[in-house]
């Protein structure tokens, strides 16, 4: 992903609120999870080697590597319409359910004899897009909080899909649209491939177009962006509509993966994954700046945590344990009183540490 | 006899000395009222003695003996009770709750409903309340909510009473029946300190005044005694002088056609109907006291507040603004009086900050490039002479001048037809103070229009064509040409 | 002028009355009392949860790790009675602690670093089905003569209605908490904190000890649930009432209590719990529809009582900004 990150990196590093003084300055916020990340890499590469090993078979990449960043994808797509809902201060619950009900869009189509791959991808897309929607009128114009809002159709979503399916499992044979799941581009896994077509395209939009602007000024402060003339209500209907297509992607991989569309399980849970992978790569659930790349770097976490697990011999069952010390501590690292706490006490050993050096000095 | 005395208070905040050697002294039994303008240290001195602020030095002493204050409950609890603008009570329990709660008397351990509705019923009796206590707060008056709030301090036996701008949402009759209370209370040996921006209540309900200015104490006064233009001159920091000179002479302007007409524009509960005229080269001065309507003018004007009758004409157009982006579009630009809450977007760079207007005007599509946004912001950093090492640093970290810069450089950059400016040398340095003035009077000498608000009157002398006296939520007055001083202006604010 | 306050409950309770009349007229035996008997006992535990569930939303908070509190409190049960032999009257209290604990440290972890309850919550959620994986990550059966009591324990009211344990429970708990709601100070601070958690300080109510009874007691009662989930099921397995806290929410909302806090009953919850029980009743007698349509019509109910909460707030605030 290093040669997308330039586009990011143009934003100048802003230092988060909270650390500043307590931290050494050149911090940046892309310094803790991007070391948090490197760290994990770290841990594996001691444990086993053979994670970093990537293999060409059939003219496709092998790996742990290659598989850690694969199983990500649905996480990693969810996370980048995530990161620009949260961006403006809000939240979205229901992607998880709209995974689902694309997945059953384009599992239907194929059953019912659409041929057009571009018919079905695109489908797809509008029903995501359509969910968003939704999401982003029940914010903007009745001006129901986001966590509400989005809750109604992460409950109703999955019942949708599963309307849709006729309560079945509806699978399919279609190369065309299993590609989406298990194909590859230059040996490089689709998904992967769909992850990086969607994050720069996102990228573009937030940063070649002034939607990036407006999305961080209504959530940094929604009362001046208002003096300002932003109109916030159409950035909230559009980061939703964004998450929303996001969301369809990645039950378009999730489909295709399992050749069949599955209403009760395709993205189950995945919108917390993706809410803790915004938070892990050091976003404000209270809104304001964002960045796509920390997000996707939080995803990575996320996934290496999982594979780092199980590489070191503790069994997964602990995985789940495991991940939730993590969230706590990142967000204890985040909280202003929490590092004002750490400082008093590093402060507290620093000066034992110098009265021990006085007295040894003066003995 | 003295009930709550403050002795040589004083408070600091980074940069501000907010209270420097305060001293205010309550007797039983009066309504004393406490005045001063933006900035003056009255609310940090409402803080210390009701124990929301701990001052930085000084003392108290309460009914003779020294009192150190931590915390709003203990002030509560010792008899100090405070009423705020913004009824700080529950609009979502019943007025029963509202209060009793945390004191709630419990029978077998059960709170006992049935004392707590005739106990309730009782104590609003003694203020002439005689409503259904079992409904929620939020289903009365705001005036009937005050009523509410003063009657839970008074029954948590209260000795001192603040009121810190009970009056600022209330109709007259409702005025009227607050006052009855405050002089019924008063009468029983209760201290009232009394906050407000209503100079006729002043005269009417209090016996005392203390006058605050800039963190100091300008003096205390018998109500009956002083004058309200010296009052107007001790809040403003002016004395009336003989000679009513304009402060600078300075060239006659050629002013053209009407910009902005304002005919009988009244916004619900904040704004009497008003009419105004903002010609073409012109800049007009909005003078008048904290809470006059002077802001309230500015945010009609500019979409924030919607008007609820009268008409505004913009560009010989009829307008109805119904957000601040049409009246962008129409060539408007409002700096507002609160920089940190509607002016500034805290993280995000000074760069940004400057861009945002200009690019909301443009839209999503048509967005500027960074060389672009690198180029604007260079270009208003120099002209400005905003102090900061370069355009990335996030605006949240620059002093307030240097804020205020920033802002009245992004509404330059769309290039309005009319710039309206809320306070705009509130918190800021005098360094800064000085150069944004000398910006107003060069854009006054390039033929902008402006509407400027400001509390002090030697800067509307100073670059007004004409001033708007409000008071009391409407206009009273306009004062033209040779007429315009300092003392015209205060005779104008200060007549009953 | 009608009661206001109670309007959102005359709605919930209207509600209620009106799907099971519809059933009634549609289906025989129907309307019997068996169907009702039958609703609180399938409905217990998730009417306990959703009780914890009311307080935390009338206080203006959220609490996600309820169903995966449920899921740690089964395994525990079974490991500690089914495995390691000691009698339920030992664990119950001891798992029932360890419920408030979890809430409590919830609380504070929210009150003292100011953190979110959705992302704490949402972390406890992981923890708590992650300690219930550690302990087993099969389910664990639970075989005791206790249970099997309890099981027996209760009375058949005319019309085959039968009143066991676990609605026995529940009306104690019910009862219980509508003390706390309406008889406390606690009850009261609750409400206060959700009103306007800056008032309410500078009213004198303790913020911190307040935030922290809130979690508890919604961990104490989803641990309750969890030992009433284990009465039908015989057994504790960390992949139980997954989603629960979906069901939770929306019971609390379809039972009329404000998603932003500071107003809503322990009876509409209740009252909620029952329409979506009475809705799946629906569902089985009519035998044509199917279980996916009970998440639709709740996701509808979800949004026409928001959507009416939010006119009526609106309507409220515009009547204060004209008063």
């Amino acid at each position: 992903m290093n040669n997308l990150q330039p586009a990011a990196a143009k934003e100048q590093p802003v230092s988060p609120a909270g650390p500043r003084g307590l931290l050494p300055p050149l911090n940046g916020r892309y310094l803790w999870p991007l070391l948090g990340l490197v760290l994990l890499l770290a841990i594996n590469l001691v444990l086993a080697p053979e994670f970093f090993q990537i293999k060409i078979v059939d003219g496709r990449l092998y790996g742990s590597l290659i598989d850690v960043l694969n199983r990500s994808a649905p996480v990693a797509l969810l996370a980048i319409g995530m990161t620009l809902v949260i961006a403006t201060g809000g939240i979205d619950l229901s992607v998880g359910a709209t995974m689902a009900i694309a997945g059953a869009v384009c599992a239907n189509m194929l059953v019912g004899g659409v041929d057009s791959i571009f018919l079905i991808v695109a489908g797809g897309m509008a029903i995501g897009i359509l969910i968003g929607a939704v999401n982003g009128s029940l914010v903007s114009f009745l001006g129901i909080q986001p966590i509400v809002a989005t809750l109604i159709l992460m409950v109703a979503g999955r019942g949708i899909a599963q309307l849709i399916n006729s309560g079945q499992i509806v699978t399919f044979q279609n190369e065309a649209f299993t590609f989406i799941g298990t194909g590859s581009v230059l040996g490089v896994p689709f998904p992967i491939v769909l992850v990086l077509i969607v994050f720069a395209a996102v990228q573009l939009l937030m940063r070649k177009t002034a939607l990036g602007l407006f999305v961080e000024s209504v959530g940094c402060n929604a009362g001046a962006s208002h003096y300002l003339g932003v109109n916030a209500r159409a950035v909230k209907m559009m980061v939703y509509c964004i998450a929303g297509l996001c969301a369809a992607f990645a039950g378009m991989i999730a489909a295709a993966d399992i050749q069949g569309s599955d209403a009760n399980n395709a993205g189950l849970w995945l919108e917390l994954d993706a809410i803790l992978a915004v938070v892990i790569g050091g976003a404000s659930l209270m809104g304001g700046r964002f960045s796509l790349v920390l997000s996707l770097v939080g995803v990575l976490i996320i996934q290496c945590l999982s594979t780092t697990i199980i590489m070191s011999g503790v069994p997964p069952k602990y995985n789940l344990v495991i991940k939730a010390l993590v969230v706590i501590f990142v967000l204890l690292l985040q909280s202003p009183r929490f590092q004002a706490q750490i400082g008093a006490l590093i402060a507290l050993a620093r000066s034992r540490n110098n009265k021990s050096v006085g007295e040894r000095a003066e003995a | 006899m003295s009930l709550l005395k403050l002795n040589n208070i004083e408070k600091r905040y980074p940069g501000v000395k907010a209270l420097d050697g305060v001293d205010f002294q309550l007797r039983e039994g009066e309504v004393h009222a406490l005045l001063g303008e933006n900035g003056a240290g009255k609310s940090t001195l409402v803080k210390v003695m009701t124990g929301a602020l701990q001052g930085d030095g000084g003392s108290m002493t309460y009914r003779g003996e020294p009192l150190r204050l931590k915390s709003t409950a203990q002030a509560q609890s010792v008899g100090i009770s405070t009423v705020y603008q913004e009824v700080n009570l529950l609009p979502n329990l019943s007025v029963a709750q509202n209060l009793y709660l945390g004191r709630e008397p419990k029978k077998f351990g059960l709170i006992d409903w049935k004392r707590i509705r005739e106990q309730s019923r009782e104590v609003l009796k003694r203020f002439a309340l005689d409503i259904d206590v079992t409904q929620p707060l939020s289903s009365y008056s705001v005036a009937i909510q005050q009523l509410v709030a003063i009657a839970r301090g008074v029954d948590m036996s209260a000795k001192v009473l603040v009121l810190d701008e009970p009056t600022a949402s209330l109709d007259s009759d409702e005025v009227e029946q607050l006052f009855g209370v405050m002089r019924e209370l008063r009468d029983q040996g209760i201290g009232i300190v009394f906050i407000t921006h209503f100079l006729d209540q002043v005269y009417a309900v209090s016996d005392r005044i203390t006058v605050l200015r800039s963190g100091c104490l300008v003096g205390e006064f018998e109500t009956a005694k002083l004058p309200r233009e010296e009052l107007v001159g001790h809040m403003l920091g002016k004395e009336l002088q003989a000679q009513a000179h304009r402060a600078q002479e300075r060239d006659e302007r050629a002013t053209g056609e009407p910009l902005l007409e304002m005919d009988q524009v009244a916004v619900r509960g904040s704004l009497q109907p008003t009419s105004m005229t903002v010609r073409r080269g012109e800049a007009v001065g909005l003078a008048g006291l904290l809470g006059s309507g002077r802001s309230e003018v500015c945010r009609a004007v500019f979409g924030v507040d919607k008007k609820s009758s009268g008409k505004l004409k913009f560009s010989g157009r009829e307008r109805s603004f119904r957000k601040p982006a049409e009246a962008i579009e129409a060539g408007l630009a409002l700096c507002p009086e609160d920089r940190k809450a509607s002016g500034i977007v805290g993280p995000l760079s000074i760069r940004e900050n400057i861009a945002l207007a200009v690019q909301a005007r443009r839209g999503w599509w048509r967005p500027m490039s960074r060389a672009e946004q690198q180029e604007l912001a260079d270009r208003f950093i120099a002209e400005l002479q905003i102090a900061t090492p370069d355009a990335d640093k996030p605006i949240e970290q620059l002093s307030g001048g240097n804020q205020q810069k920033v802002i009245l450089a992004r509404w330059l950059a769309t290039n309005p037809e009319l710039l309206v400016l809320d306070e705009p040398t509130r918190g800021v340095d005098i360094g800064a103070h000085a150069e944004i003035l000398k910006l107003i009077k060069k854009l006054c000498g390039e033929g902008m229009s402006l509407l400027v608000t400001s509390s002090e009157l030697e800067e509307l002398v100073a670059f007004s064509d004409r001033v708007a006296v409000m008071r009391d939520r409407k206009k009273v007055a306009e004062i033209e040409g040779e007429d315009i001083s300092e003392n015209n202006i205060m005779q104008a604010i200060a007549e009953a | 002028m009608m009661n206001s306050r109670f309007t959102s409950l005359y709605v919930t309770g209207g509600l209620f009355v009106l799907l099971f009349l519809a059933g009634s007229l549609q289906f025989d035996h129907f309307g019997s009392t068996r169907v009702v008997a039958n609703l609180f006992t399938d409905n217990a535990f998730l009417a306990i949860t959703a009780i914890g569930m009311t307080f935390v939303i009338i206080s203006g908070g959220i609490d996600l790790s309820v169903g995966a509190v449920i899921a740690l409190t089964g395994v525990a049960c079974g490991v500690l009675i089914g495995q390691a032999g000691l009698h339920p009257l030992v664990v119950f209290p001891l798992v029932l602690i360890g419920g408030g604990l979890f809430g409590a440290t919830m609380g504070a972890l929210i009150h003292y670093y100011k953190l979110q309850p959705f992302i704490v919550t949402l972390a406890g959620m992981f923890l708590a089905r992650g300690l219930a994986t550690i302990l087993s990550d099969k389910s664990v059966p639970i075989d005791h003569s206790f249970y099997d009591a309890v099981a027996d324990f209760g009375a058949f009211l005319p019309g085959d209605a039968w009143v066991g344990a676990s609605t026995l429970i529940l009306a104690l708990v019910v009862a219980g908490a509508v003390v706390l709601a309406h008889y406390s100070r606690l009850g009261g601070y609750i409400y206060a904190l959700g009103g306007n958690a800056q008032s309410a300080q500078l009213m004198g109510v303790p913020v911190a000890r307040t935030t922290i009874s809130i979690y508890a007691i919604s961990g104490f009662l989803s641990a309750l649930a969890g030992i009433v989930y284990s009465f039908y099921t015989f057994s504790g397995y960390s992949l139980a009432a997954v989603g629960m806290e979906l069901d939770a929410i929306a019971a609390v909302v379809i039972g009329g209590t404000l998603l932003t806090g500071g107003s809503g009953y322990v009876i509409g919850t209740l009252i909620g719990v029952l329409i979506m029980g009475i809705i799946q009743t629906y569902i089985s007698f009519d035998g044509t529809l199917n279980s996916w349509w009970t998440k639709i019509v709740i996701g509808l109910l979800l949004f026409a009582f928001i959507a009416m909460q939010r006119l009526l707030t609106a309507r409220a605030s515009k009547e204060m900004a004209h008063a």
